[in-house]
């Protein structure tokens, strides 16, 4: 841009303009959750593979989660998305309160849903169903005990990895919280908001995933 | 001169030629693409040097060469790649009525037990002129059965079967490595296999064994009780194992599975994955009870009761334990049998062995 | 405000803008993380190599004389580990690809500096960690990490390495997703897809691999590290997991991967190549799309590596096929650059001399490749020292090969100074010599059936393996020389200029070395890549275009 016009100050030396450094951290947002499919992806393989052979046991260890929960949990998260769009929505807006507003209910809700989380975590290991030395599976079915083991290896590396990321959330809605009561974002320069809201929907959608295929596949199958 | 500098191992099998000549075709194929390409750049570098050339011609391209330089290597992979998968399903499909020999590899030791009864670690003993088929599983990490002069390799893996075949046709010593990291005393995971004159084999085999691997797997059958419920006929609480060995087994979900050593192996140790259709799932599971030998004994012998060289039958049920007659023993397994799901309970001794 | 002054003294550059430890390790500066990138890489190749002396030193004895096995096992282990994850991967798009990716589309700098920067630190704490493995106790179970030994049955610092692992994948999606982003959105105007570097388009390939196939080792590893710690049965034949579905996830990354470290160097092949041939590379198109071919088919080959595994024949019939089909587009690259040579001119800085040993050594890595494609062939030299020939031709014969060219060609640039073309060539003698004298004998080898990862070996392979030892002596002193006079070279190396090459590219309308936003003004791109035509037409280089800088003297 010529010398004689000032920069807006939040626009990086290397961009052009608002318009291109917006663009380009909207892209570079996108192949990043590229790069999460693919992670989640590995993990979800292996729990279609184990699906395939290990049919049986997959049924026995989804009959033991428990529904209400983890439909509490869908609520939770599918509320705290809307959340996160009303914070981008005022973001836009440059209405900073009720911007602050809304993502400290996007992490109340996160917060719920971790909370419920801990409820289940600690209720699968009180019922045995953690996989080390201390798992024990009554079964009851075509199936070999350590299959079951296997699906809850998977169901805890697949909902921790998840819950790691919903705490990665939760840091940068804290970020944006301090971010915005210092003022940082306008009706111009809102890019931030937005990006951690592509992030959170995102997260929100692994689960979207994992709820049927933990919970809800086969629990009410008569194995 | 090629004693002291080789570029092959022996040739110790029937693959070991066919393998050695897609290797050498390949070696004259990457040889002269090799030379072109280096004479060519070597051509280029001294003709069109700055001295020589001064002024280079800008040159885009030429679709027709890039079509050329494309589709002849295409061709030309493409013509190895069928002759190698024609050698890949020659060195993947046994021929029928091949000797057997089980390998069980640990770290770091390879123990074999042949059908006749001996077993052996580290050497292995083998008659040249017939097929043999190893059938092999690991007790702890994967291990890899490589024999250089057969030209053969598969890797040998805790908890399933996997195989390989031969047809030596030299007699001798030969080099057996482990190929598969392994450990500490990987690189000392070495043996070998001899190869004996076929008459020599037969002596060899005869000698100084206490009984064939099928007989030691019908004692473990007998031990662990399982004549309980597998009998010679249909009224056991068990599938008739008699001739079920090699044919198709129809399972109580619809699907249907062949009955080779690995579904022998998983129906013992993990007996509730796969349940014949007509039978409930009542089979206690031996895992952790039996050794990997105790387990190729069983899948031996049961494999003698398919084919008719088991020493003893299956008992039959007693004349007057209930509604079912004898049935005649029947080709095709007693899986396909329009068995109703209620199985009257057999009063008496026959009980379940106890669940571990 | 700033000036642009023709002053030949005290000319502002990325170098001695601003001094300091702080000024370097907090820097968001493309060609400074660049400059950090290419001292750590170093390091880690020196020890690399180091691993890999002392393995040649214990195989020139069929017995295990000089370590135990134990500790040979960590040592082959150690030096794939830090070859690969710690030098191969990063070495040329984390050095060369940041340097210059910027530079090359006009940019002042990559999109995401700050994560630029990220991506450096993430590489030096998963290193740290993988160092924690190697000093207390070392890791013993392969680079490869296959279940059930390394989840079950080692005794060593698994967790500690594979964690290093993880966090060391991260820094190359970070940077594979920086140069995406930067190639997609920040090209100067005029600057069309067409109009690019080879060495763009290659590395763009590349970051599709890391952004796409780096995610997977990640779970991978994580998959492992629970089951390590936590004993969770995924991959333990015990309690019904797969052994086979480690290796499965393992190779859906890790085959991609040789393409990372393949294609960056193919990139920098067509730029030197073009350089000292005074031409555009023949069949541009062809090349850049070969790069877009081979980051696809990539991706559809890995059970290549387990043919003996225990697939299925027919699952291995068909990963043969598409394995062959991948071998096409890197022959396609090897003739247009043979071609590109006709009618050229051509002279033999060290830059070429490396470039005409990449291309001879990559054309028999690459065939020894197809080898390995054939499957009833790979039944017998897979697991042996064939395939270990193979990858180090291409990995070294290739990749380092190209880093060297790479090096010497661009070091002017980097830093302002030559360094001297006598001992510059001598190494790359030494380099060609040993590097063939090492690894040659070992095709034979392992026809012969000397097996991989092997402490001690039967007699007989003795000679190969004692010819393969004398020729690793012979490169080691190939690697040390450029260490020692490029240093040499940063005090008494002649001034280089700003374009001692008259090369064609972006990069080289800078100043040497550039200042730290590169440009003064964003040029506007109306020319084809390679216009040497144009660079030696009779009139004059067709260098002094308006955003040449001349030095520029920064006000604060």
């Amino acid at each position: 841009m010529p010398d004689n016009q000032v920069a807006p100050h939040n626009l990086k030396h290397h961009f052009a303009d608002l318009e291109q450094q917006k663009e380009t951290s909207t892209f570079g947002m996108w192949v990043f959750l590229i790069t999460e499919i693919m992670f989640f992806g590995g993990a979800f393989s292996a729990y279609l593979v184990y699906r395939l052979h290990y049919y049986n046991a997959w049924v026995a260890g989804s009959q033991t989660m428990e529904i209400k929960l983890g439909a509490i949990n869908t609520v939770v998260l599918i509320c705290s998305s809307l959340t996160m769009v009303l914070a981008v929505h005022f973001a836009k807006l440059g209405r900073r309160q009720w911007t602050a507003l809304c993502l400290v209910l996007t992490m109340a809700l996160g917060f719920a849903f971790l909370g419920i989380k801990a409820v289940e975590y600690h209720g699968h290991w009180l019922h045995h169903e953690v996989p080390g030395p201390n798992f024990h599976f009554e079964h009851v079915g075509n199936y070999d005990p350590h299959q079951v083991m296997i699906f809850f290896s998977l169901y805890f590396a697949m909902t921790g990895l998840h819950a790691l990321h919903m705490l990665i959330g939760a840091g940068l809605l804290t970020w944006l919280l301090v971010a915005n009561a210092r003022g940082r974002f306008t009706t111009e320069y809102n890019t931030p908001v937005e990006m951690v809201g592509l992030y959170w929907h995102f997260v929100d959608l692994v689960w979207i995933y994992l709820f049927p295929l933990l919970y809800l596949i086969s629990h009410s199958h008569n194995g | 001169m090629w004693e002291h500098l080789p570029l092959f191992p022996a040739r110790a099998s029937t693959m070991a030629g066919h393998v050695d000549a897609l290797y050498f075709a390949l070696v004259a194929i990457a040889a002269f693409f090799t030379f072109l390409v280096s004479a060519l750049i070597l051509f280029f570098a001294i003709r069109y040097r700055k001295g020589r050339n001064p002024h280079a011609t800008q040159i885009h391209g030429s679709t027709a060469l890039e079509l050329l330089w494309t589709g002849i290597p295409l061709a030309i992979v493409m013509m190895i790649f069928v002759w190698s998968s024609v050698i890949f399903f020659m060195q993947t499909r046994p021929p029928k009525g091949a000797m057997e020999v089980y390998l069980v590899g640990k770290q770091w030791m390879w123990k074999f037990q042949h059908t006749e009864g001996q077993r052996e670690i580290n050497a292995l003993h083998v008659p040249a002129g017939r097929d043999v088929r190893m059938i092999m599983t690991s007790q702890d990490v994967i291990h890899s059965f490589y024999v250089p002069a057969f030209r053969i390799k598969a890797d040998v893996l805790p908890g399933r079967y996997t195989t390989t075949w031969f047809h030596a046709t030299t007699p001798g010593h030969y080099h057996l490595f482990c190929a598969e990291y392994c450990g500490t005393q990987h690189s000392g995971m070495i043996g070998e296999i001899v190869v004996m004159d076929p008459t020599e084999y037969d002596k060899w085999a005869a000698s100084g064994v206490d009984g064939s691997l099928a007989s030691a797997g019908e004692k473990s059958f007998q031990h662990y009780g399982c004549t309980m419920c597998h009998r010679a006929d249909n009224a056991g609480r068990g599938p008739n194992l008699t001739g079920a060995f090699g044919h198709t087994v129809l399972l109580d979900d619809g699907r249907t599975v062949t009955a080779d050593e690995s579904y022998i192996r998983e129906s013992i140790l993990n007996p509730g994955a796969k349940i014949v259709s007509g039978f409930k799932n009542i089979m206690p599971t031996f895992e952790g009870q039996l050794s990997e030998e105790e387990v190729i004994g069983l899948v031996a012998y049961i494999k003698a009761l398919g084919n008719g060289t088991a020493n003893l039958p299956l008992p039959v049920s007693e004349p007057n334990s209930g509604a079912y007659p004898v049935a005649p023993k029947q080709e095709g397994s007693a899986a396909k049998s329009d068995k109703t799901t209620t199985t009257p309970e057999k009063g008496g001794a026959a009980q379940p062995a106890a669940k571990p | 405000m700033e000036t642009i002054s023709h002053t030949s003294q005290a000319k502002t550059n990325y170098l001695n803008a601003d001094y300091g430890l702080k000024s370097w390790l907090l820097t968001t500066d493309h060609k400074r993380i660049g400059i950090l990138y290419l001292i750590s890489i170093s390091v880690f190749f020196v020890l690399g190599g180091f691993f890999a002396m002392l393995i040649r030193l214990e195989l020139l004895t069929p017995a295990g004389d000089l370590v135990l096995a134990d500790t040979y096992n960590k040592l082959f282990t150690m030096h794939g580990v830090v070859m690969i994850f710690l030098f191969l991967i990063p070495a040329i798009p984390s050095v060369f690809g940041n340097f210059l990716v910027p530079m090359m589309v006009g940019a002042k700098d990559l999109a995401f500096p700050k994560l630029n920067l990220l991506s450096w630190y993430l590489f030096m704490i998963g290193a740290s960690f993988i160092m924690y493995s190697v000093i207390t106790g070392g890791l013993d179970t392969g680079w490869t990490f296959y279940t059930p030994y390394s989840t079950t049955y080692s005794n060593s610092n698994v967790v500690a390495a594979a964690l290093g692992v993880f966090i060391n994948g991260f820094s190359s999606i970070f940077t594979g997703l920086n140069i995406i982003v930067t190639v997609h959105r920040m090209r100067a105007p005029g600057l069309t897809w067409q109009r690019l570097p080879l060495f763009i388009w290659a590395h763009y390939a590349t970051s599709v691999i890391m952004v796409l196939g780096t995610p997977v080792l990640a779970v991978t590893i994580v998959l492992v590290a629970l089951e390590r710690l936590f004993h969770f049965g995924i991959f333990d034949a015990r309690y019904g997991g797969d052994p086979l579905l480690f290796q499965h996830l393992f190779w859906f990354y890790s085959h991609p991967a040789v393409y990372i470290m393949i294609l960056p160097a193919m990139g920098v092949i067509s730029e030197v190549l073009a350089c000292f041939s005074r031409k555009r590379i023949f069949g541009y198109s062809f090349v850049a799309m070969s790069s877009i071919a081979i980051a696809v088919l990539g991706f559809l080959v890995w059970a290549h590596h387990m043919y003996v595994a225990g697939i299925s024949t027919y699952a291995a019939i068909i990963f043969s096929l598409l394995t062959f089909f991948v071998a096409i587009p890197s022959a396609v690259k090897v003739f247009n650059w043979t071609a590109t040579l006709y009618k050229g001119s051509i002279t033999f800085e060290t830059p070429m001399l490396y470039v005409f040993a990449f291309i001879g050594l990559f054309t028999i890595g690459g065939l020894t490749g197809v080898f390995l494609a054939a499957v009833g062939i790979d039944l017998h030299v897979t697991d042996t020292y064939f395939v270990v020939a193979h990858f180090h031709y291409v990995m070294v014969g290739g990749t380092v090969t190209a880093f060297l060219a790479a090096l010497h060609f661009w070091w002017p640039k980097m830093t302002g100074k030559m360094y001297p073309e006598g001992f510059s060539k001598l190494s790359a003698l030494f380099v060609f010599a040993g590097f063939n004298l090492t690894f040659f004998p070992q095709f034979l080898l392992g026809y012969l059936g000397m097996p991989r990862r092997y402490h001690a070996y039967p007699p007989e392979f003795q000679v190969l393996n004692v010819l393969s030892t004398a020729g690793a002596s012979i490169l080691a002193v190939g690697f040390l020389m450029p260490m020692l006079y490029f240093a040499w070279s940063l005090q008494y190396g002649k001034d280089a200029g700003d374009n001692p090459w008259k090369a064609a590219g972006l990069e080289w309308m800078t100043s040497s070395p550039p200042p730290t936003f590169n440009f003064d003004e964003t040029p506007t791109v109306t020319w084809e890549a390679y216009n040497y035509d144009e660079i030696d037409a009779p009139g004059g280089p067709a260098q002094d275009k308006p955003t040449h800088n001349k030095g520029v003297e920064v006000a604060g």
